[in-house]
C-alpha cells in the first residue's frame, strides 16, 4: 500500500426489498419467472396507466430509518428521473431526489479487536428498478424483459467515510447482515438483490479536499468490491504519479481480468430533468407509525452483540463476527441451548471448527450439514469427558462428512476417552520405565519435561486418555 | 330522439318508447350521414355499440337500468378503450388498441351507457381549436369554416351537432369549458381529483380532469355522477363520496353572491362576449343573486405559468411513447438513436413537439429554478387568489373564452395568439377547481358562453347555478343550422 496517498470511498447500496408485489403495480416480484410475465400495464408503460405506492416498501424503508439512527422524514417525495433507454419502459424512473424517505443515520463497523468506526449514513430512498436488457440470442437485436421493471429498491447513500476496500467490505457486509436482520432484502447477491456501485478517490494523506472520484458500477459480490476498489486505487495512484489526472467517469469491473474499464458513454454529464412526480403523493409518515415499527423491529445486530458479551462472556470482537449475521447468530445461540449452555465453547466452535468447514465446502450456514443440536451434543461431549477436544475435531469431521452424531461416532469408532485411573496408571508407569533418561532430568529439576511425559501417554492411547487425569496421575507419581 | 335530453330519453327508454338498438341505430345513421362535414369521430364503433345497446335493453327489461342505461355517447379518444383503438389524436397512437379500459370508461360501461364512437381532439390534447389532430380539424357546426375550439373538439361538436346526446372530455386548461362555449353547449371540468384519470392519457397530470359536455346542466349532471368517483388506481383520486348532482339542481339562487374579477372583463375581451355576459349576469340578479365586483390579482401570470408548468409534465409524460413497446415506430431504425429520434419525430406534430422542447428546457439543470419551480411558486399564488376571493363571494362568473370560434387557421401560426385563448380557463386548472360553461348568447350567429368558477367539490352548487339559468334561458337550446 502506497503511503503517501490516501483513499476516499463511499458506497451507494442498492437492496432490493421483499415486498410481494412491485412497488408501484400489483405485478408479483418472484425472480426468475419467463420474460415479460410479471409485468402489467402500470410495468409496460402503457398510455394513461398510473402509479400506486405500494404501502409495505415504505414500511420496510421505515424499518431501515429505524435501525440505523437515521431520520424516517415526515414527508418525503417521489420525483421523475427523465432519461431514455428500452428497458425503461415510461421514459423515466420514480425514484427520490430532493427528500428521501430516511437520511442522517450511520452503522458502525468493527474493525478489529478493538477498534470500531463510524460511518455515516448519507440517504437512503426509494425508487423503482428498471427491466433488462437482453443482448444474446436475439441475432443482433436487443431483447428486453420487463419483469424487474417497478421493483423496489432501497438506494443506501453512505458518506465518504471508509478509508480503504476492507473497510468498505466491512460496511457493505454490516448492511447486508441487518437488511436481512430486518427481513426486507433477501440479501442475494447473484440475483442482483443486493448490489452497490463504488465511488473512489485518492488524495495526499493530509490532504483537506477530496480527489477526483471515479463510480464503479455494480458490484454484486463482496470479493468483487473489495478487487475493484484495490485496483482502482492503484490505477488512480499510478496515474497521478505518472503526471495524469483523474477523470470523473462511470467504470465497470470486470472480474475476469480483475481491472475497471470505463463504460462507454455518449455524454458526460446526464442531465436527468427531475422533478416531483404530479402521479404521486407527497409521503406523509407520523411518529405513531413510526412507534408502531419500532415495536415490530427484531433483535438488531448491535443490541445482539452486546446481549452475547453479557449472557455469554465474549469478547466483542466475538459476539461481532457471531452476529454478522442473523442465521450465524441464530445457528450460535441454538448450539448454546443444545449444549447445556456453554457459550465460550460454543462460540469457539462456530467461529472455528465449523466455520471452517463451510468454507472449505463452500456451504452457507443455514445448509451446514452438522445442524446446531448436533454440534451442541458434540459439544456435551466435552464438557462431561467423554472425549478430549482434540478428538472432538476428529468427531466433528465424521460429523461434517454425514457418519451421524456425535455419539454415535464415539461408539463407533471407540473413541471414548480412558477415565478408569487404573489403566492409566500402568501406561504412565509404562512410559516412565521406557524413558529413564528424561526422567532423571526431570527429577534433577527440569519439570518442563512433564509436558513430554503427557506427550508420550496420549501417543500411547492414541488420544483417548482423559489429559486432566493424566497430569494428575503423572504428578502424584513424579512427585511421590 | 336527437333533439331530447338525457332525462326524457332514460325516460322514453323505460316507457318502451324506444329502445337503446334504435336510439343507437338512429345515432349511428346519424353520424354516417352528418359527421363527413363535421371530422368529430375518429372511430365509430357500430358494432360493439349495437351489442351494448342490446345488452342495455335487456338491463331495462329486467327493471335494474340506471339514468345512463342505453343512452348513446362519444368518449374522448384520450380515454383508453379496451380492444378499441385510443389514438389520443396523434400518428403515434393510431394503431395503438389499448389492453385495457380507463376507469371512466369503465363506469360508463357499468352503468349501460353506449359509446358510439371515439372523438376527434387535438394531438394529445395540446391545442384550443382540434386543428393539431392527426386526424384533420374538426369544424364547428355553427360555421363549418369555424373551428369548434378544443382540445375536446370532437366530443363539443359531436353534442352540438346533435349527432349523440352527450360526450366524455378532459380539461387541462380548459379544454372542456372552451369548446363548450364555441360549440353553445355546457362543459363542466370537476375539482381535479374528482374524476379518475387512470386510463386517461397523460398530457399534464396535476392538471387534467375528465368532465362531460352535453347540451344542458341537468344532463352534466347525470354525466358526472357515473363519471365520477374515487379511484384506487389513481393516487391524486379524492376519496369522497360523489353526491347526487340531481337533489339541488332547483335550489333558490336567493342571496347568491357572484364574484367578477375585474381582470375578466379587460381588454382582449370581445364587445359581443362582454355584452352576452353582462346579458347573463342581469338574469341571475333577477334570479336573486348579487355582483360583488372582485380582484385575482394574479390572473395575467396564469398563462405563462401553464406553459411551464404544463409542457415540463408532457415532456416526461411523453416520454414513453418511444417506438419501443407499442405505437408508431419508424421504419428500419439502424439503432437505437435512430429508432427513438425517427419514431418520435414522424409520429409527433409540431404542436406537442414544441410543448415537449418547451417543457425540456423547462426542467434542465440551471432552468429549473427560474422557470418550473418558479411556476409552482405563482401557481400556489393563482390559487391562494381564488380561495382569498371566495371568502366573501359564492361563486365566480366571467367569459368562458375571449372571442366566439375563429377562423379554421386563423391562429394556428401564431402559437402565442392561440394560447391566449384559454386565458381565463387556465387558472381553474392551476387551482384545480372546478369550472363550467354553459351558452349564453350569441355573436354575429356564433355561441358565446359564459364561465362558472366554484370553490373545491361545489360541483352540485355549479350545477345547480347552470340549471336555475337554462330555466329562464333558451340559449342552451339552440341548434345550429343543418343539426336542429
Amino acid at each position: 500500500m502506497n503511503t503517501k496517498w490516501e483513499t476516499v470511498i463511499g458506497l451507494e447500496i442498492h437492496a432490493q426489498l421483499r415486498t410481494r408485489s412491485k412497488i408501484f403495480s400489483g405485478a408479483a416480484t418472484r425472480y426468475g419467472a419467463q420474460p415479460n410475465t410479471q409485468a402489467c400495464a402500470v410495468d409496460l408503460g402503457l398510455p394513461g396507466v398510473l402509479p400506486v405506492l405500494n404501502a409495505e416498501a415504505v414500511l420496510m424503508a421505515a424499518k431501515f430509518g429505524l435501525a440505523t439512527h437515521s431520520t424516517v422524514a415526515p414527508r418525503s417525495v417521489f420525483a421523475r428521473k427523465n432519461y431514455f433507454y428500452p428497458d425503461l419502459p415510461k421514459g423515466y424512473q420514480i425514484s427520490q431526489y430532493e427528500l428521501p424517505i430516511v437520511h442522517d443515520g450511520y452503522l458502525d463497523i468493527e474493525l478489529d479487536e478493538s477498534t470500531t468506526k463510524r460511518i455515516g449514513i448519507t440517504r437512503a430512498h426509494l425508487e423503482e428498478d428498471a427491466g433488462k436488457s437482453l443482448h444474446e440470442d436475439f441475432h443482433g437485436l436487443t431483447g428486453i424483459d420487463l419483469n424487474r421493471a417497478g421493483t423496489p429498491l432501497l438506494e443506501i447513500v453512505s458518506e465518504p467515510d471508509m478509508r480503504s476496500a476492507r473497510e468498505a467490505v466491512a460496511y457493505m457486509k454490516k448492511i447486508h447482515a441487518l437488511v436481512r436482520y430486518l427481513d426486507i432484502c433477501d440479501g442475494n447477491m447473484q440475483e442482483g438483490s443486493f448490489r452497490c456501485d463504488a465511488n473512489v478517490s485518492v488524495r495526499p494523506q493530509d490532504a483537506e479536499e477530496f480527489g477526483t472520484r471515479t463510480e464503479i458500477k455494480n458490484l454484486n459480490s463482496f470479493r468483487f468490491v473489495e478487487q475493484a476498489i484495490n485496483y482502482e486505487v492503484e490505477r488512480q495512484i499510478a496515474l497521478i504519479e505518472g503526471g495524469g489526472k483523474v477523470v470523473q467517469e462511470t467504470r465497470l469491473f470486470d472480474p475476469d481480468r480483475h481491472e475497471t474499464r470505463p463504460m462507454r458513454t455518449k455524454e458526460e454529464a446526464n442531465d436527468y430533468r427531475y422533478f416531483p412526480d404530479p402521479d404521486l403523493l407527497p409521503v406523509e409518515i407520523g411518529q405513531a407509525f413510526l412507534d408502531d415499527v419500532a415495536a415490530t423491529l427484531p433483535e438488531l445486530p448491535e443490541a445482539r452483540k452486546q446481549r452475547f458479551m453479557g449472557d455469554y462472556g465474549l469478547s466483542a470482537y466475538d459476539a461481532g463476527i457471531l452476529t454478522a449475521s442473523r442465521e450465524q447468530a441464530d445457528y450460535f445461540e441454538a448450539t448454546v441451548d443444545a449444549s447445556g449452555g456453554q457459550g465460550k465453547l460454543s462460540a469457539n466452535w462456530v467461529m472455528g471448527e465449523l466455520s471452517g468447514a463451510l468454507n472449505k465446502a463452500g456451504v452457507d450456514i443455514i445448509d451446514s450439514p452438522v445442524s446446531a443440536a448436533e454440534l451442541g451434543g458434540l459439544l456435551l461431549r466435552i464438557e462431561d469427558g467423554t472425549i478430549s477436544g482434540k478428538i472432538a475435531k476428529q468427531v466433528f469431521q465424521d460429523m461434517f462428512n454425514g457418519e451421524g452424531s456425535a455419539d454415535a461416532i464415539i461408539e463407533k469408532k471407540g473413541l471414548k476417552q480412558i477415565s478408569d485411573s487404573s489403566a492409566i496408571e500402568g501406561i504412565v508407569k509404562e512410559v516412565l520405565e521406557n524413558n529413564p533418561k528424561q526422567l532423571e532430568q526431570y527429577r534433577n529439576g527440569q519439570t518442563k519435561l512433564l509436558g513430554y511425559f503427557v506427550g508420550q501417554v496420549m501417543q500411547a492411547t492414541q488420544g483417548k486418555a482423559n489429559p486432566k487425569q493424566v497430569n494428575e496421575l503423572l504428578r502424584k507419581i513424579l512427585d511421590a | 330522439m336527437h333533439t331530447k335530453n338525457l332525462t326524457e330519453l332514460a325516460k322514453g327508454l323505460r316507457e318502451r318508447e324506444f329502445s337503446s338498438v334504435e336510439f343507437t341505430q338512429a345515432c349511428l345513421e346519424r353520424v354516417g350521414r352528418l359527421d363527413e362535414q363535421l371530422n368529430c369521430f375518429i372511430t365509430v364503433t357500430a358494432e360493439q355499440a349495437l351489442r351494448q345497446a342490446h345488452a342495455a335493453d335487456a338491463r331495462i327489461q329486467s327493471g335494474e337500468a340506471g339514468p345512463l342505461t342505453g343512452i348513446p355517447f362519444a368518449h374522448k379518444d384520450i380515454f383508453c378503450t379496451q380492444g378499441v383503438k385510443t389514438s389520443c389524436g396523434s400518428k403515434m397512437l393510431d394503431n395503438f388498441i389499448s389492453p385495457y379500459d380507463a376507469t371512466v370508461t369503465q363506469y360508463l360501461n357499468e352503468a349501460g351507457a353506449v359509446m358510439i364512437g371515439k372523438t376527434n381532439m387535438d394531438e394529445f390534447a395540446m391545442g384550443s381549436s382540434n386543428e393539431t389532430s392527426f386526424y384533420g380539424p374538426v369544424k364547428n357546426p355553427w360555421d363549418p369554416q369555424r373551428v369548434p375550439g378544443g382540445s375536446s373538439g370532437g366530443s363539443a361538436a359531436a353534442v352540438a351537432a346533435r349527432l349523440v346526446p352527450a360526450s366524455t372530455g378532459t380539461d387541462t386548461g380548459g379544454s372542456i369549458r372552451q369548446p363548450a362555449a364555441l360549440c353553445g353547449i355546457t362543459g363542466l371540468k370537476p375539482t381535479y381529483g374528482r374524476v379518475s384519470r387512470y386510463g386517461m392519457i397523460a398530457f399534464a397530470s396535476s392538471l387534467d380532469q375528465g368532465g362531460p359536455l352535453t347540451r344542458s346542466a341537468e344532463d352534466a349532471a347525470i354525466m358526472l355522477g357515473a363519471m365520477a368517483g374515487f379511484d384506487a388506481r389513481d393516487s391524486t383520486s379524492v376519496d369522497r363520496p360523489v353526491e347526487d348532482y340531481m337533489v339541488g339542481l332547483n335550489d333558490s339562487l336567493e342571496g347568491l353572491k357572484i364574484g367578477l374579477p375585474k381582470e375578466f372583463f379587460g381588454a382582449g375581451l370581445a364587445g359581443g362576449v362582454a355584452d352576452a355576459v353582462t346579458a347573463a349576469l342581469g338574469e341571475y340578479e333577477k334570479l336573486g343573486a348579487t355582483l360583488v365586483d372582485i380582484s385575482l390579482p394574479n390572473t395575467s401570470l396564469a398563462v405563462p405559468t401553464y406553459y411551464v408548468v404544463a409542457p415540463a409534465e408532457c415532456s416526461s409524460n411523453l416520454s414513453r411513447m418511444d417506438g419501443v413497446r407499442f405505437g408508431y415506430r419508424a421504419s428500419d431504425p439502424q439503432d437505437l438513436e435512430d429508432l427513438y429520434t425517427r419514431s418520435r419525430g414522424e409520429g409527433f406534430g409540431p404542436e406537442v413537439k414544441r410543448r415537449i422542447m418547451i417543457g425540456t428546457y423547462a426542467l434542465s439543470a440551471g432552468y429549473y429554478d427560474a422557470y418550473y419551480h418558479k411556476a409552482q411558486q405563482v401557481r400556489r399564488l393563482i390559487r391562494e387568489d381564488f380561495l382569498k376571493a371566495f371568502e366573501t363571494i359564492d361563486v365566480i362568473m366571467g367569459p368562458t373564452a375571449p372571442t366566439a370560434a375563429f377562423r379554421l387557421g386563423e391562429k394556428s401560426d401564431a402559437p402565442i395568439t392561440m394560447y391566449l385563448s384559454d386565458i381565463y380557463t387556465i387558472a381553474v386548472n392551476l387551482a384545480g377547481l372546478p369550472g363550467l360553461s354553459i351558452p349564453a348568447g350569441l355573436t354575429d350567429g356564433l355561441p358565446l358562453g359564459l364561465q362558472v368558477i366554484g370553490n373545491y367539490f361545489e360541483e352540485a352548487r355549479l350545477l345547480n347555478i347552470a340549471h336555475r339559468f337554462q330555466q329562464v334561458t333558451d340559449w342552451h337550446e339552440l341548434a345550429p343550422q343543418g343539426f336542429e
